[in-house]
């Protein structure tokens, strides 16, 4: 009974997305007030339905009804609660449920958070989230249902959830990146409105700005979540693989990236207005892409859903309606859109000109590693695979310009600088870095030319911000008291920049600097790795609540001191054939230690010879440590007072008012 | 009029994009059927990686082998390497190819893990892999002793590949 009132909500839900992608649309066209009106509790009535759907769905996990192909197919009386519950978005069906809820959300807290908003403006952007939730709902309930039944003859025990989704990381991560991809799709809604509208002033760019950056903060998290959950998880160290689904989370994310410096000059000089518009448009639609791209099958992956062409070809008519038809406006609207305001060669305008143009050439440089293979195989020049080799030779150039620019960018005066200004302000911060960033590697004994030259770009980051943070605060006041009133988006720049720094020092030092052996090993055996004493001691069986393990015990010590006991396993669930690796990490600020058991070589008597894997990974916290920081600067932006002061200031104008203009 | 068109680049740009999508719904690209099988291994002369000189088609001939796609950048051919050592020692002949890789990297990879190869190739700017149509390492080719492409394997050979289906093909070879 539950997943039928589950299903039936899903209806419920499409009838008010359809109703909602016209009537405030109509009501906007019309200035006719009452059909505005209905734009808000639509909104709220969509999230309500999806939102039983999913408890429905969730009810249905912890109860192992497995009369539901989903459930069945995706959990098992023995596994642990809390899995059951993240099972719910663990396969394709209850994925798309999720996107479904975020994006209902998404509008709801739009709906909620928008009373200082013009109505129209709002009714309109409401209007375009209703369509796109009609799209994703039409694909739930026509091919992708996660209610149906499998009855007469239900299994009596379910089919488990895969164990590499059995972890922490999969109940966290799933849901923060499908709010940063899915929250991208505010500011697509807010752009196409303005399209509509014509109406693209600095209050459009000022409304827009705390939605893209809680949907960039939420998507710096998740892929850095991603990024971590495969390192520990997948057993092999490896933090970023360029695979297809990491690349379609890493494009949105540089498009939105690039959306957040368009947007301040757009706000704040009234420059850009078209560009601005583009990304906004750019941003979503390559999050629709990957949609596509991890659902349809075309590409293979690691993290591949199901492949099922009848869906492929779903997404991809809606992905042509969506994408195609918001940039058909853009061709027809944006070309009217005059930035009147001029800006001078050296000015910060230029220089987040500058930092777009790169920004955007990187998401180019992955969309076209990520498809080229597709491409090849339809024009039959055979199957590819692009690896990172090609990646990593494009990033590392551009990523190092990019990271220089940074430094630079917030100093630069808004229309016209002077170069001899920027030039005296700039040199001692760039004498400090130069210092600092050549003392790192040769502190750390780590002096490759590479590792020299994004330390000391990394430095000249992290100091140029601090120095414009000091002068931010000083200026001319006790800094107890400049410090209080420095805004927060101010800050909040200033971790995000900090933070790509930091991430950066981390990917330079892991990547030249881990070192990692295969070996066989008896029990007493020692191997030393990086300074470390690793000890393999014995190998035992454990037990698991769904899954048997061998589990070995090793300890790593430094100079006669014991630093940890790590106990990787090789995990044998009930209901898979394959082992999985479990590894033990002793993770640290300044280096990982990372050990994979490997299978039994041989195959009788005792005291097995194995192989174990054990890797030195130094720094390799630091690149999440500065995702971390990154989300928390947009977060600090969202709260800058700038955003909310409006609300109260602009309440009054709300009503009829700006309808009449 | 210019501007027009100007701005409309983006949607030309996504319609061409929607083509190949559309085209591509039809491919598998898990199936990769190798074009070459039954046909003679192409020639080639290649450095070698661990010894002076190049190495050549008709120097591997003779006895049925393995020629196996690897790089030190690819993490499934790390997780394969173990098992290609254990195959080695129970004398089967394998042949690696080293692909798109760095040299040092590579020869310090085999100091370190043990090298399973009876010879080792390289193919750093990746012209010999279109000839073989490989797609992505780690890829295998079973070739018998005259020279002929018999079977190909994407992906990973592990202890579980092996018996389900790889060494009757091996043992085809023979």
């Amino acid at each position: 009974m539950i997943p039928e009132i589950g299903h039936l909500a899903l209806w419920f839900a499409l009838a008010f997305a359809i109703l909602a992608s016209w009537i405030p649309l109509w009501g906007a066209y019309k200035q006719d007030l009452l059909s505005l009106s209905f734009a808000k509790p639509f909104a709220l009535a969509q999230f309500f339905f999806v939102a039983v759907a999913f408890i429905c769905l969730t009810w249905a996990f912890e109860r192992n009804d497995f009369t539901v192909a989903y459930v069945a197919n995706h959990s098992n009386t023995l596994l642990p609660s809390r899995y059951k519950f993240s099972a719910v978005w663990g396969g394709h069906e209850g994925s798309i449920l999720l996107w479904c809820l975020i994006l209902t959300g998404w509008s709801a807290a739009v709906a909620v958070n928008s009373r200082h908003l013009p109505i129209d403006l709002i009714a309109r952007v409401l209007s375009v989230l209703g369509m796109i939730n009609v799209g994703f709902l039409l694909f739930i309930l026509l091919t992708s249902n996660p209610f149906d039944r499998l009855l007469p003859n239900f299994p009596l025990e379910g089919r488990d959830l895969n164990p590499l989704l059995q972890d922490f990381g999969l109940i966290v991560h799933p849901p923060i990146l499908y709010m940063g991809y899915v929250g991208f799709s505010v500011a697509f809604a807010f752009a196409v409105a303005g399209l509509l509208s014509g109406n693209l002033d600095a209050t459009w760019a000022r409304w827009l700005r705390p939605w893209t950056l809680a949907a960039w903060s939420f998507l710096t998290l998740g892929i850095a979540l991603g990024s971590w959950w495969a390192y520990y998880e997948l057993g092999w160290g490896g933090w970023w693989f360029w695979d297809p689904v990491e690349n379609a989370s890493f494009m949105p994310w540089l498009a939105g990236t690039a959306l957040l410096h368009s947007l301040s000059a757009t706000e704040k000089r009234g420059v850009f207005k078209a560009w601005t518009l583009l990304l906004a448009v750019s941003a979503f639609s390559l999050s629709l892409l990957g949609t596509f791209l991890v659902r349809s099958g075309v590409l293979t992956s690691v993290h591949a859903f199901a492949n099922d062409p009848e869906r492929g070809l779903f997404i991809l008519i809606f992905l042509m309606i969506v994408i195609g038809g918001s940039l058909t406006l853009f061709a027809l609207r944006a070309h009217k859109i005059s930035s009147s305001a001029q800006y001078e060669a050296v000015s910060r305008e230029s220089g987040i000109l500058f930092n777009n143009v790169l920004l955007v050439a990187l998401t180019l440089v992955v969309l076209v590693g990520t498809l080229f293979p597709l491409v090849a195989d339809v024009m039959e020049w055979g199957k590819f695979s692009i690896g990172a080799p090609y990646f990593n030779t494009i990033f590392v150039p551009v990523g190092l310009v990019l990271l220089t620019i940074i430094g630079v960018g917030p100093v630069l005066r808004w229309k016209k600088d002077k170069p001899y200004r920027l030039l005296q302000t700039l040199r001692v911060p760039a004498a400090v870095s130069v210092l600092i960033g050549l003392s790192i590697p040769f502190v750390l004994n780590k002096t490759h030319p590479l590792a020299l030259v994004s330390s000391v770009i990394a430095a000249w980051v992290i100091v140029t911000t601090l120095i414009e943070m000091k002068r931010q605060i000083t200026h001319g006041r006790h800094w107890v008291a400049g410090f209080a009133k420095l805004p927060l988006s101010l800050q909040g720049m200033a971790w995000a920049h900090m933070g790509v720094a930091v991430t950066v020092l981390g990917i330079t030092f892991t990547s030249l600097y881990s070192e990692e052996r295969t070996v066989r090993v008896v029990p007493g055996d020692e191997l030393t790795l990086a300074g470390y004493h690793i000890q393999y001691h014995l190998t035992q069986s454990v037990a698991g609540p769904n899954f048997w393990a061998e589990q070995a015990h090793l300890t790593v010590r430094r100079q006669d001191e014991t630093v940890s006991q790590l106990y990787p396993e090789r995990r044998f669930y009930y209901s898979q054939q394959n082992p999985m690796t479990e590894a033990a990490i002793d993770a640290g600020l300044m280096r990982d230690i990372y050990v994979a058991l490997g299978e039994p070589l041989a195959t009788e008597g005792d005291d097995l010879p194995r192989a174990v894997r054990v890797q030195y990974k130094p720094m390799v916290r630091w690149i999440w440590l500065g995702g971390l920081m990154m989300a928390i600067g947009g977060g600090l932006c969202i709260a800058d007072k700038r955003y909310r002061a409006k609300r109260y200031v602009q309440r009054p104008k709300v009503t009829g008012a700006s309808l009449s203009s | 009029m210019k501007r027009l068109i100007l701005y409309s680049v983006p949607l030309i740009f996504f319609f061409l994009l929607g083509v190949f999508l559309w085209q591509g719904l039809d491919k598998n690209p898990q199936e990769l059927p190798s074009a070459l099988v039954g046909k003679p291994l192409p020639e080639f002369e290649l450095d070698g990686l661990l010894q002076d000189g190049t190495i050549d088609r008709n120097q591997l001939l003779g006895q049925p082998f393995l020629l196996n796609v690897w790089a030190t950048w690819c993490p499934s051919c790390a997780e394969e390497h173990e098992y290609l050592n254990q195959l080695a020692s129970q004398g089967v002949k394998i042949v690696g190819m080293n692909y798109k890789d760095e040299l040092e990297k590579a020869r310090l990879w085999l100091s370190t893990y043990g090298d399973p190869y009876q010879v080792n190739f390289v193919d750093d700017k990746g012209e010999y892999a279109i000839d073989l149509g490989v797609y992505g390492a780690p890829e295998t080719f079973f070739i018998d002793s005259e020279g002929i492409i018999r079977y190909r394997h994407v992906g990973v050979v592990n202890d579980l590949s092996w018996r389900q289906g790889l060494k009757s093909q091996y043992d085809q070879l023979k």
